[in-house]
């Protein structure tokens, strides 16, 4: 992926984010996702339906990377398995930490592929996805 | 001005984060690295000469600090690890033995997390009331609105000399005035003030005072904790060890040592106090004066240039102190920083520890620039040009 699709990609989902603020209803599970270093502060909704993702939304406030990797996930994810969804994530770990990951897997995740070179907003690109992981974990138990 | 006193300064950094923590001039690096290097020994224990030198050392940094505040005795200055163990030294240590269910203590809105929290606490375990001075338009705390606030339960009040996100100073020597007056006591949280203006207890009639060692070039893990001396003779130690005891044998028979070292148990942080007193000499040998006129004048600078732009919203039009809190028009503040540090600028991006300012601001998050009088016109220059063109910031926060 060029450096101007990762671009357009970032700051489409930055400002035109899917699903922020939609409506949920108790069905939905909660988990809360922030970052300790830094101001970043989302509520993650997600519904689950037997093992599958069948929506996510979220509210809260958070720096450009991170609100766009929060709707990158949602648009990637919704519809996956636990399973695939735990893949996904592992995946994205692997590529922001700069270790050899599978692509094929990522989707419009591939646009942060260059994060792992700026320390300080690892972090904000994981945000979602740490909160997602959770929620997965928490729901599996 | 005296830039070239600052090792940091050196590389290609431009520091507007002084609010934070403040850069450190070499003389103080060099006090801490020739007590580790030349006489590392404890205090306190002046059996040999090494150990006598670390005394006189220790010892002779708390009559800097004595007379860097006007206080009236040694015994009324206490080393801490900082502003927030002092505060919460004497909230738990005093006033919490001090206050009964039903008094109230005021704060305000823009207080610092440390000035608050404490109280909270308190407030949860005995009962008491935290209640909350009005702002006026500009965020400051007038004497008028402490008047109105004021009610026959409120036994404290609690706040910053100058804040930490506003940067305006509050009048505490009328507020002390007033608040002696109806028997209420006052608590200054000197973090943002002490480094910037010249602070006179005596003068201010301050009951407590917290403040931080490296706000003001001094080193990280020191600070100040100042009370009247009848006071502190009640403040509870909240450590007990080594040092601060005369003699004990069993639990009904222990003994402490007079003001202020029993409320230093331990071994203190030596180097940390060192290090303040060589800060000490350092800022009076520049002189307030100097320091706040500097500071005055680069954040007259700094807002005048950022008045005319139009995607910047200023939240402190007025402040006392180098302090401009902004945001740029629909960026998330981090995002600005973000983009600020690419140009090797350093500023502070969130809420800067004051949580409930938002109640009286109405936003969260801000960008914080901090002056200190180490920074330069030609700095603000470059930060002002960068801000100037807002498609560059889209174009390059992420």
């Amino acid at each position: 992926m060029d450096t101007e699709t990762k671009r357009e990609i970032i700051m489409e989902n930055y400002t035109h984010p899917t699903n922020r603020n939609k409506e949920h209803d108790d069905s939905y599970y909660m988990v809360n996702t922030n970052n300790a270093s830094c101001i970043d502060n989302l509520n993650i909704y997600i519904k689950f339906e037997n093992g599958i993702i069948k929506d996510i939304s979220f509210e809260g406030e958070a720096c450009a990377i991170s609100v766009s990797a929060t709707s990158v996930m949602i648009n990637n994810l919704i519809g996956k398995s636990k399973t695939e969804a735990l893949n996904y994530i592992k995946e994205f770990y692997k590529m922001t930490e700069g270790e050899n990951y599978n692509s094929e897997v990522l989707g419009e995740g591939n646009a942060y592929s260059d994060i792992y070179k700026q320390g300080n907003r690892k972090t904000c690109a994981t945000l979602p996805f740490r909160g997602l992981e959770k929620a997965i974990l928490e729901t599996n138990k | 001005m005296n830039r070239e006193d600052f090792p940091l300064l050196k590389q290609d950094i431009i520091y507007f984060d002084n609010s934070a923590t403040s850069l450190k001039p070499a003389c103080v690096i060099a006090k801490i690295q020739d007590y580790y290097s030349n006489y590392s020994a404890n205090a306190h224990r002046g059996d040999y000469d090494l150990s006598f030198k670390v005394d006189q050392e220790y010892e002779n940094t708390r009559e800097l600090v004595r007379n860097f505040i006007n206080a009236s005795s040694l015994e009324e200055i206490v080393f801490t690890s900082g502003a927030t163990e002092s505060l919460n030294y004497i909230v738990r240590g005093f006033f919490e033995n001090y206050l009964e269910k039903g008094d109230e203590v005021l704060i305000t809105t823009s207080e610092h997390a440390s000035n608050v929290l404490p109280w909270f606490r308190l407030a949860k375990k005995l009962g008491i009331e935290v209640n909350y001075i009005p702002l006026d338009t500009n965020y400051y705390v007038t004497l008028d609105n402490v008047k109105k606030a004021v009610s026959s339960k409120t036994k404290a009040i609690s706040l910053a000399g100058i804040t930490n996100v506003i940067g305006d100073a509050r009048p505490i020597k009328e507020i002390t005035k007033f608040a002696h007056e109806n028997n209420i006591f006052v608590v200054v949280d000197g973090a943002q003030m002490v480094p910037h203006v010249k602070v006179d207890v005596q003068d201010l009639d301050i009951d407590f005072l917290g403040f931080s060692g490296h706000k003001m070039c001094g080193p990280t893990g020191i600070g100040v904790l100042y009370g009247k001396k009848e006071l502190l003779e009640h403040l509870e130690p909240i450590n007990l060890g080594g040092g601060m005891n005369e003699s004990f044998d069993n639990q009904d028979e222990v003994y402490l040592k007079p003001l202020p070292t029993r409320l230093e148990a331990g071994t203190p942080n030596i180097a940390g106090v060192l290090g303040l007193g060589e800060a000490i000499k350092y800022l009076e040998n520049i002189g307030f004066d100097n320091i706040a006129k500097q500071e005055h004048n680069l954040r007259k600078y700094l807002i005048d240039k950022l008045i005319p732009l139009k995607h910047i919203d200023i939240i402190n039009l007025e402040s006392d102190s180098g302090i401009v809190a902004f945001n740029v028009s629909n960026i998330f503040s981090q995002d600005v920083a973000y983009y600020l540090n690419k140009y090797n600028i350093c500023v502070r991006a969130g809420n800067h520890c004051a949580k409930i300012l938002k109640n009286s601001v109405g936003v969260t998050n801000t960008v914080r620039i901090s002056l200190y009088f180490y920074n330069t016109y030609e700095e603000i220059d470059n930060l002002v040009e960068l801000l100037s063109d807002y498609d560059k910031i889209v174009k390059e926060m992420i």
